[in-house]
């Protein structure tokens, strides 16, 4: 039993790795016709995202990956379609971002701090409660619903921020700035927040209650069959709800890491569009929170020496989405060479009773 | 409110509601034969874009209408390959297909144009005698371009192929009861494929009809939340056209409104001008939770042999 789990996880393993692979050399093929250097473009990737300190910004960047993964995981175990994330983040990030220069004013660093991390997590997880409401009482597919109030809140979050949250010393439309001493510390020696740590315990916390408690067994069994959980009496639309809060909850965490470890406040049009990226690196992960780690690692290297790479090459910073879509493309593809008939279909059912749950029990 | 306000909130009705009428007319299509696309917005990015490039340089705005529907047919090749032939999830391969439209677009266009955003002329307008004479609604609907009577064409032909056509049976049965057509005879791949593609097309349009006729520049991401709007109004619209017509054009309204309301002097802030359509859709499905209808066999792939 161990020793086949064992052979799948690694088959697993070597079929996301050739996935990324050959999203890698067509990335480099297209780069290639667009008349770059595609060597040169992936060696500034490793020199910014890696060499140089440039691990650190890596590492940094990963705390909030690491977080919004989680809600991803969470949620599509349950067989929920959290597509919102963008919008659950950048709410959250707003009200962190617009909350805290009043906040560490008037508190200690620490109180603040955990209040306004409580804030991130407040605001995310309310941000879903239309579309799970919605799915749990009506069927609803939450695909929609979720990305109707994913650009609800991206646009709800500028009009706060060039709204109530304006800073008054600055002509571009941001929050004031929170003061640099009073954010999350460094761990000593580095320039990486603490917040890595909240997002690895986030990780660890989320394995283990998938694999090893019941509520994590329930939510597999809701995501896997939700009628056969019906009918073996678990509270599904309990579920549902806690499930989804849970999602935009662990995003909006994300959020305060990201505003309070790294920025210290907010611009208005800001959105690093984390969470469709995230959405292909959870499914590369096979819903594994501890598989999400090395996923997210190279992702952060990506963007962060991406950045520096595209403007080297003279291009937009998006071919990180084109190589995210691709690798997106070839891991479907992978999953063909290894799944049986009947679990192809499986997946296909699931994907069914999640869009019409509530309507046939 | 004056004869300005209503003539721009009708004219630009028409002009931000074509695309979502090509695209939904499309989704419609797709939607009905099983298979729920929810990469329409990459292949309207990459129709916008093929469709700009090859009116820029052609300078006739057909040929770029044209080049629109191939590059969001080819897209959709994609989905009919992964999703149709080889039976991989819909919703994965969706967001694959949304990423590479807008990553693929992004990365074109800021290596042939860099950061200048060059523009067309409009298209030729068609001023119907008589009708254009009309106040309010002569200079806003009676003097379109041709491309809107195509698109209230396609309504009309959507409409009957689906209803009335053993096309339309076809690709109605694939979405509800794949094996049932099956056993009558018909390939249910090649239903669906044929369906994907028309799609693609139709999305291809719909993004080509954004930059050529609407604005007259490509810029990146311009389609901005459209796509996942159009499946909503085709899931709404369950499978008829004219519904899908009514509703592209009161989203439309809802796109428009804000400018409208500056041509008549009301100042709002454009987050909230933005944000006014992802509300009203959002109030529209929670007062008709219930009445949203997808086909049964919606999202589940069909393999020869396999029961259900």
């Amino acid at each position: 039993m161990a020793r086949s789990s064992w052979k799948r996880g690694s088959g697993q393993v070597t079929r996301a790795i050739i996935a990324i692979v050959v999203a890698l050399i067509v990335g480099g093929i297209i780069l290639l016709l667009l008349g770059r250097n595609p060597l040169a473009f992936y060696a500034d990737i490793f020199r910014a995202g890696v060499l140089n300190g440039g691990w650190q910004d890596s590492i940094t960047r990963m705390s909030v990956l690491l977080l919004m993964g989680m809600g991803y995981v969470v949620a599509f175990r349950g067989g929920i379609w959290n597509i919102g994330g963008d919008g659950q983040f950048l709410l959250s990030a707003a009200l962190i971002a617009g909350a805290g220069p009043a906040l560490f004013a008037v508190m200690p660093q620490g109180w603040a701090l955990i209040i306004l991390g409580l804030i991130g997590i407040v605001v995310g997880g309310s941000w879903t409660i239309v579309p799970s409401y919605l799915r749990a009482s009506y069927g609803l597919n939450e695909i929609i619903t979720s990305v109707m109030m994913s650009f609800l809140g991206i646009y709800l979050a500028n009009i706060l921020i060039k709204g109530p949250f304006r800073s008054e010393e600055t002509t571009v439309p941001q929050t004031d700035v929170m003061p640099f001493d009073k954010l999350l510390p460094k761990i000593p020696g580095t320039t990486i927040p603490v917040g890595i740590f909240v997002a690895l315990a986030a990780v660890v916390g989320l394995h283990y209650v998938m694999t090893r408690t019941s509520i994590g067994l329930r939510l597999t069994v809701m995501g896997a069959n939700a009628r056969a959980a019906l009918h073996a009496g678990l509270k599904v639309r309990r579920l549902i709800m806690a499930a989804f809060f849970a999602s935009g909850a662990f995003i909006g965490l994300g959020a305060a890491m990201e505003i309070l470890g790294v920025w210290g406040y907010m611009r208005a049009d800001w959105n690093p569009k984390y969470g469709l990226t995230l959405f292909a690196l959870v499914f590369l992960a096979r819903l594994n929170a501890l598989a999400v780690i090395p996923l997210t690692g190279l992702f952060a290297v990506l963007t962060i020496g991406g950045h520096t790479a595209s403007r080297n090459a003279d291009l937009p910073n998006d071919f990180m989405l084109l190589l995210v879509g691709l690798i997106l493309l070839f891991m479907t593809l992978s999953e063909l060479i290894s799944m049986g008939k009947a679990r192809r279909r499986a997946l296909g059912q699931r994907i069914v009773q999640a869009l019409r749950l509530g309507r046939e029990p | 409110m004056t004869v300005a306000f209503w003539t721009s909130l009708l004219s630009g009705m028409v002009l931000a509601g074509m695309p979502l009428l090509f695209t939904s007319l499309g989704e419609t299509i797709s939607e009905q034969s099983g298979i729920l696309n929810i990469g329409l917005e990459g292949m309207m990015l990459v129709g916008a874009y093929a469709g700009f490039v090859a009116a820029l340089y052609s300078h006739s705005p057909w040929v770029g209408v044209i080049a629109g529907i191939a590059a969001g047919m080819v897209m959709s090749s994609i989905m009919a390959v992964f999703c149709v032939r080889l039976g991989l999830d819909q919703i994965v391969v969706g967001i694959a297909i949304l990423l590479l439209g807008e990553g693929l677009t992004s990365l074109l266009h800021g290596a042939q144009f860099g950061t200048s955003y060059p523009r067309l002329e409009g298209m030729m307008r068609i001023e119907i005698p008589l009708l254009s004479k009309i106040p309010v609604i002569g200079p806003s609907i009676f003097s379109q371009p041709l491309i809107f009577w195509v698109g209230i064409a396609l309504v009309i032909v959507v409409r009957w192929v689906l209803r009335s056509t053993n096309w339309g049976l076809n690709i109605r049965a694939a979405g509800e009861k794949p094996g049932a057509l099956d056993a009558a005879g018909v390939n249910v791949t090649w239903t669906r494929t044929a369906a994907v593609l028309a799609t693609g097309g139709f999305a291809g349009i719909g993004g080509a009809y954004m930059a050529i006729v609407a604005s007259g520049i490509f810029v990146p991401f311009m389609t901005n939340g459209l796509g996942f709007i159009a499946i909503v109004i085709s899931m709404l619209a369950r499978g008829r056209a004219l519904w899908a017509l009514v509703g592209s054009f009161l989203f439309g309204i809802c796109l428009q409104i804000g400018t409208s309301l500056q041509v008549a002097g009301i100042n709002i802030p454009t987050d909230v001008i933005f944000m006014l359509p992802f509300l009203v859709v959002m109030i529209v499905l929670i007062i008709s939770a219930r009445q949203a209808y997808l086909p049964a066999a919606l999202c589940v792939p069909y393999k020869r042999g396999q029961r259900g």
